[in-house]
């Protein structure tokens, strides 16, 4: 089966007054229909600037953004403004962490999701408006004929991001990028709000890419995984297995530093990974978490480690992946 | 035996809003509402809670940040409401915080050394520059920072390094407890499990007690010793951390408990989910102040506000049903 979405080595780099910033340094990965596909990492690993480099969203310039990204036979990266503007939206929708900065506050939540409807499906006012009524209901947000005409400022945040997720559903995407959607939200709303996008996928059969750093909601919601470092792609492999077999020292190392819930104990230490993050802005020589690798060899700080399937659909940027076992 | 170092009874914080200008009647948000705890020398009380719960409420009242409504507070004995600012003062050297954000909790035009060296000039700990400076060159070193950190401006840190940075602040005039409000819920994963560790190592070696408030329900059952959790305003249930944990009693602390997403894809577990949103509280449901939201609500939950009890293995939690764990 051919996939949805494929992204093939792409690269957005920013010009800076400091230098280019490698932000996506060679990335490639795929989606298939109806699959969610988690992209995970820390600060500045680049998952962020992927989903905006797929939505083309961010500026060119300062930005570059080279490789391709194939989408329905297209390459979304060479695709013109308009041509880009009829998907986005429409084929594939978005979600923000930030739902009040994401909604217009002067416009109402109604309008708002009937906008995209009038503009993509050609539905006229009254039907666009019953479109976003049964979006609403869709979502789960309670007595949805009143909240049509209310102001996003008027909802709780729960309530927001389940008024951008029916905003970004209402065209029917066949692909969703998600990015941290429930990152802002309080535990007990951020459960009902993974509990429906589930629940929304199996009804709608849409794709997701959801860009996350949390382990926890990659654990919940991910078929397969993406783990981010520096940039590139540094270990992907079905959910299953990055929880049980993970070969990359990285993946490894933010299992580890995770607190596991049941597994209480004030004396057992978490594990570290020592140091920080390293820039992004010169050439990275080597493998790009080679200084804070525990297992780290001379070959490492001298050639950057090419991709090694170590399974099916496992592979690992690691000069030592096939023996880590 | 333990000795209770902090101790909080019957706190009471309302912030009036609104009203005034046009004439609209003013309203009063209930931060915090009534709550009752101590906090010994050496442990960990960690309270958690979601937005809007009062729990970073409570630790400014108890850091002298902001008088309280109601209730007292008192700290190695020391009621806040009998003593002046020159006592106060003494109490707030051995009480100590440490923010969530270390971006906006240093001063960017201050050198390392002078943000450290300032709390130990404050309260006269030491005396001599020189003295200060070597000081201040240890806590960095102890808190994991190279030496030459001194001479260089907060923005020169990462984020980690700036919470250290926050920490050793913390330590220098010899505190006995540290607030740490959401300390380490900016950092990256990584980054987050460096800290806590740090923390860990300090309580272990200078016996600090650390009054931990944070929504990151798995930091908490890592580290913390007993457990508060606030809904509302209220404490809702408080007990050891392996009790709490293990046998949640309030029907919230469940649904909390339940909700925290498990890093292991092989745990399917069943959701204690929570209908609805947090009501406002500028007006909290009367009665439970829970009861607009829990799977369990009967009649006398929707008027009669359930005190805090023992339910077994030490716990105390605020509800209506007889044995809530096992209902």
């Amino acid at each position: 089966m051919a996939a949805l979405l494929e992204v093939e080595n792409l690269r957005t780099h920013f010009a800076t007054r400091n230098g280019v910033v490698r932000a996506v340094d060679g990335l490639s990965f795929h989606v298939d229909a109806g699959e969610t596909v988690a992209i995970v990492g820390e600060s500045g690993c680049g998952k962020s600037v992927t989903s905006l480099s797929i939505l083309r969203l961010v500026d060119q310039p300062p930005a570059r953004i080279a490789g391709q990204i194939r989408f329905g036979g297209r390459n979304l990266a060479a695709l013109g403004e308009a041509e880009m503007r009829d998907l986005r939206g429409n084929e594939i929708g978005m979600i923000f962490q930030e739902p009040m900065t994401s909604l217009n506050p002067l416009l109402t939540i109604g309008r708002q999701i009937a906008e995209p409807v009038m503009l993509h499906q050609g539905l006229d006012r009254v039907a666009a408006r019953a479109r976003a009524l049964e979006m609403l209901t869709l979502v789960g947000i309670p007595a949805p004929e009143r909240r049509l005409d209310d102001y996003p400022h008027q909802l709780s945040g729960g309530m927001r991001q389940r008024a951008m997720i029916a905003m970004a559903l209402a065209c029917n995407p066949k692909i969703l990028v998600a990015d941290e959607p429930t990152t802002a939200l309080d535990v007990t709303i951020q459960a009902q709000i993974i509990d429906l996008m589930r629940d929304l996928q199996r009804r709608t059969g849409s794709a997701i890419i959801l860009i996350t750093h949390d382990l926890g909601v990659v654990a919940e919601m991910a078929a397969r995984v993406v783990v981010m470092y520096a940039g590139r792609k540094v270990e992907e492999a079905d959910v299953a297995t990055i929880f049980t077999d993970p070969r990359h020292p990285y993946t490894r190392g933010l299992l580890g530093a995770v607190p596991r819930p049941g597994s209480r104990g004030t004396n057992t230490r978490l594990a570290e990974i020592p140091g920080s993050v390293p820039s992004l802005i010169k050439p990275l020589v080597g493998c790009a978490f080679a200084g804070r690798c525990p297992k780290a060899g001379d070959i490492c700080r001298r050639a950057a480690p090419a991709w090694r399937e170590v399974g099916p659909g496992h592979g690992a940027a690691c000069h030592f992946a096939a023996g880590a076992a | 035996m333990s000795t209770t170092l902090l101790d909080v009874r019957d706190l009471v914080k309302h912030y009036p809003v609104g009203g005034g200008l046009f004439g609209r009647r003013a309203e009063t948000v209930h931060a915090v509402d009534g709550v009752s705890f101590g906090v010994d020398a050496g442990e960990t009380l960690a309270i958690v809670g979601e937005s809007g719960c009062g729990k970073s409420t409570v630790g400014k009242v108890v850091l002298g940040l902001a008088p309280p409504t109601a209730g007292r507070v008192s700290f190695g004995g020391t009621d806040y409401a009998d003593i002046g600012a020159a006592d106060m003062k003494r109490v707030r050297r051995r009480l100590q915080v440490v923010f969530q954000d270390p971006f906006s909790s240093m001063n960017p035009r201050m050198k390392v050394r002078d943000i450290v060296a300032e709390p130990l000039e404050n309260f006269g700990v030491i005396d001599g520059r020189s003295a200060i400076t070597d000081r201040v060159r240890d806590l960095l070193v102890r808190v994991g920072l190279p030496a030459d950190a001194l001479n260089r401006f907060p923005h020169e840190f990462s984020g980690g390094q700036r919470q250290r940075i926050c920490i050793a602040r913390a330590l220098a005039p010899g505190a006995d407890l540290i607030v740490c409000d959401e300390a380490v819920s900016a950092l990256d994963v990584s980054v987050k499990a460096q800290i806590v560790n740090l923390l860990l190592d300090l309580q272990a070696e200078y016996g600090l007690a650390l009054l931990f408030i944070s929504h990151d329900i798995a930091v908490v059952e890592h580290m913390a010793h007993r457990v508060a959790v606030m809904y509302l305003g209220k404490i809702m249930e408080i007990g050891d951390r392996d009790v709490l944990f293990a046998q949640p009693a309030h029907p919230y602390t469940r649904a909390l408990l339940s909700a925290v997403p498990v890093p292991d894809p092989a745990v399917r577990r069943g959701r204690a989910a929570l209908a609805g949103d947090l009501p406002s509280p500028i007006d909290p449901p009367r009665g439970c102040r829970f009861h607009t939201r829990c799977p369990l609500a009967f009649d006398r939950c929707r008027v009669d506000e359930p005190a805090l009890r023992a339910v077994g293995s030490g716990r105390l939690a605020a509800c209506h049903l007889d044995q809530p764990a096992d209902a």
